[in-house]
């Protein structure tokens, strides 16, 4: 992984002092709040409904193990002693203060990370395949070019006050893991005679409106990306709209100019900027290059029955993904117990992470957007030592791709914009199907829930997804069938009205049973059997037979 | 100009030395030496004017509203090498941003001046970005 | 027809800590039942803007719906009730002080 030079850390150091004299600026009037608000954001820190909240960038997901333990003591020193993994591959602390933020940066910079450009109406911090480097079928690391993307977006003089956020994912492999469609900008590097390029898509989204990205290019030469995406950025900044804030990310741009023409703006931005852009400096290309070789990987012999027990093989069905070595795995380690809150780890087990990530996976750490953890790169040797220390830390819950392996976001419990409260949904949910041979048998289900219409828990693209809304006075939650957030891009449809705070978890139980009634075989999953039926017999399991022929 | 104003150089508070320079309006612009160019107006409009003018200033309405960073690297790419001034809300901290985007100087109110005295942006880090560094063919 | 009018309190957060305070009129306090209560529109504006005059102190001073249980105002949405307590998931926040 990319390896900060002095340059990166001076940068990195300048930018902690710089945020910790604003905070003295707002706290002697020399800041407004309105004024303060976006550069706290722009690093990192919102105002959420009990307390501030520190967002920490993992850059397109990846971390080492001495950077994991450092958000470990981060959590033990400055918040609760536990930190929460988000859809966009970082991790959240819930209770700063502000005035200890400037100290957790600092802290933060010791390991190479920070929090900037997690917030604000900027270009994000950017997300990229989880698997990137392990799976097979990759054209090349997509980790290298969001390397490239981290580097000139970070401080980027023109792009730091747009009308909204910029978020940017990369994936390296024709199956879509990063949700490429779903991004302000999707890329996906592609080869085309011995040559590599990328395919760009702008203009999707979730939120109030969501939108399905569009192809804009199928291949772009790579010694063209910045030049493209300065183009995007221009055209999006000075043209994309500021008077109302629900209306300004790009898509709705992409929506109300049209693709074509507003394709024909960046073309003649783009070639304004492909004259003028100097060519991208080869040593820090080079550097980046190799920071992202592959690890050297261990050859062993082995035995693949030492050390099998039917759990370790259950475990290794549901929690692995192939890697591009036959005798290795990715291991995705759940963050999703049973009747837990999805994407939290306590401060130990963030350690105990670390440590196995040392002692058995090459050192490599990953976020996965769907809130878990990842070890790429993992010797199948060393399954049997893996799974123990998972089992020891709390961390073997083999539910991964299934029903309980829930992605929501923090809701009401915790976000000042939030509606109505996401997290204990997901908990009920878990718990009314918590034996996992019930769970295998439902197959693969992705739910997603989100507290506010701005969709942070990807319920439009969920195979059940669940929005709670306030409805005077009242949460309530609306339930949409079908999403995919693949590469097979669909947003869900909505069933009908909504349900109360308690009569949600029966509703989703009465769905599954509607699945499990009506599917052919156990292989038909409940995504499949969505698109066989449609909405029909699932609106009759919701509303009765009288509601599902009157909508 | 009802409100006072301060100018502010990468060498600090200064004396405004287009004091004496009319400003027209982009609407009102007949060819002379300065121009006030509105954040949605085309840059490549002004084009024909680039050897004539001496002064272009882009308005700030609100910190919040970046678009004229993109207003000036425009104005530079297409070759304008004269003054380009920011006028209105621009934070200290953005003051390294509208130095890197092709402003020579920025222009606030003396209201806010006295709330972000001179000190504050002679500290402004000025060093170079990551930008420099990866464009550095 | 337009509702009753709903008695207020003002409510922020702490500026430097972050967490949830209620405006006593004057001062702040961390407890939603010793908030100061206006009972009439003009009240509300009154009570908004002297809780708006420690912008050092407060981030997002505004006003709440509120009722009054023996005599002291008690929160009456359920985002207002959250925010006197704490999350639901861990024993964290208020409840926990």
């Amino acid at each position: 992984m990319y390896t900060y030079t002095d340059f990166d850390r001076d940068f990195l150091r300048a930018r902690v002092a710089e945020f910790r004299d604003q905070v003295a600026r707002r706290v002697d009037g020399s800041l407004t709040e309105d004024e303060f608000k976006p550069l706290r954001l722009m690093n990192g820190v919102y105002l959420q409904l009990h307390a501030y909240m520190l967002r920490v960038a993992i850059p397109y997901g990846t971390l080492r193990s001495a950077q994991m333990r450092k958000l470990a003591e981060i959590a033990d020193r400055w918040d609760k002693g536990y930190g929460h993994f988000t859809t966009r591959q970082n991790i959240q602390f819930n209770w700063p203060k502000l005035s200890d933020v400037p100290d957790m940066l600092d802290a933060l910079a010791d390991v190479d990370m920070h929090a900037i450009q997690t917030s604000g109406n900027c270009i994000r911090n950017v997300t990229a395949d989880h698997f990137a480097g392990a799976t097979p079928g990759e054209v090349e690391d997509p980790r290298i070019t969001a390397e490239l993307i981290r580097q000139w977006s970070t401080d980027h003089p023109e792009f730091a006050y747009l009308p909204r956020k910029f978020k940017l994912a990369v994936t390296g492999t024709e199956e879509d893991r990063a949700v490429i469609r779903f991004h302000d900008i999707g890329i996906r590097v592609r080869q085309q005679n011995g040559e590599i390029g990328y395919q760009v898509v702008i203009g999707g989204g979730l939120g109030r409106t969501p939108m399905i990205g569009k192809v804009v290019r199928d291949f772009l030469p790579r010694a063209d990306l910045f030049a493209y995406l300065e183009a995007i950025l221009k055209v999006y900044n000075l043209s994309g709209r500021r008077d109302n804030k629900y209306k300004a990310r790009i898509k709705i741009l992409v929506h109300e100019t049209g693709v074509e023409e507003l394709k024909a703006r960046i073309e003649g931005a783009f070639e304004t900027q492909k004259r003028l852009l100097p060519d991208l400096n080869p040593d820090v290309v080079n550097r980046i290059h190799e920071s992202f070789a592959p690890p050297a990987f261990k050859e062993t012999d082995f035995d693949p029955n030492t050390g099998q027990t039917p759990p370790l093989q259950a475990f290794i069905d549901t929690n692995t993904h192939p890697h591009k070595r036959a005798d290795h795995l990715s291991v995705t380690v759940s963050i999703k117990p049973i009747g837990g809150t999805p994407g939290d780890a306590t401060s130990d087990q963030m350690r105990a992470l670390a440590d196995i990530a040392e002692t058995h996976a090459y050192d490599e750490l990953r976020i996965s957007h769907e809130q878990n953890v990842i070890l790429p790169h993992v010797h199948r040797a060393n399954l049997p030592a893996i799974y123990a220390a998972l089992r020891d830390a709390g961390l073997a819950t083999a539910n991964i791709g299934l029903i309980s392996d829930i992605i929501a976001c923090p809701g009401m419990d915790y976000c000042a914009l939030a509606t109505a409260r996401s997290i204990p949904i997901a908990q009920q949910i878990g718990e009314a199907f918590s034996d996992l041979d019930a769970q295998h048998d439902i197959g693969p289900l992705k739910i997603k829930i989100s507290g506010c219409i701005n969709a942070c828990g990807h319920h439009h693209v969920g195979h059940i997804g669940i929005l709670g809304l306030d409805r005077a006075g009242v949460e309530n939650y609306q339930i949409t069938l079908g999403g995919d957030g693949t590469e097979d891009a669909t947003l869900g449809a909505r069933t009908g009205p909504g349900f109360a705070y308690d009569e949600i978890v029966p509703a989703v139980e009465r769905l599954i049973e509607t699945y499990l009634d009506h599917r052919s075989s156990p292989d038909e999953t409940f995504l499949a059997l969505y698109r066989r039926l449609g909405l029909a017999p699932f609106k009759a399991a919701l509303y009765g037979d009288t509601h599902a022929k009157a909508a | 100009m009802t409100d006072q104003t301060q100018i502010i150089t990468p060498e600090g508070f200064a004396e405004d030395r287009f004091a004496e320079t009319p400003v027209p309006t982009l609407e009102d612009y007949r060819g002379g030496v300065a121009v006030f160019l509105p954040v949605n107006a085309d840059p490549a409009s002004l084009a024909p004017h680039f050897s004539v003018l001496s002064l272009i200033v882009v308005p700030f309405a609100s910190s919040a509203d970046g678009r004229g960073f993109s207003l000036a690297a425009a104005l530079r790419a297409q070759g304008y090498k004269g003054h380009l001034r920011a006028r209105g809300h621009i934070l200290v901290d953005q003051f390294r941003a509208a130095l890197r985007s092709g402003f020579n100087d920025v222009e606030i109110t003396t209201t806010q001046a006295a709330r972000n005295p001179e000190a504050q942006w002679r500290a402004v880090p000025l060093g170079t970005g990551y930008q420099s560094r990866l464009f550095a063919a | 027809m337009p509702r009753p009018f709903a008695p207020k309190i003002a409510t922020a957060n702490h500026l430097l800590e972050g967490d949830v305070i209620y405006f006593t009129d004057p001062g702040w306090s961390r407890d939603h039942s010793d908030a100061a209560v206006a009972q009439t529109v003009a009240e509300a504006d009154a009570l908004l803007a002297r809780a708006s005059q420690e912008p050092h102190l407060t981030v997002g001073v505004y006003l709440a719906d509120a009722a009054l249980v023996d005599g002291r105002p008690a929160p009456t949405h359920f985002r207002e009730a959250f925010r006197t307590c704490g999350p639901s998931n861990y024993f964290h926040g208020k409840q926990a002080e």
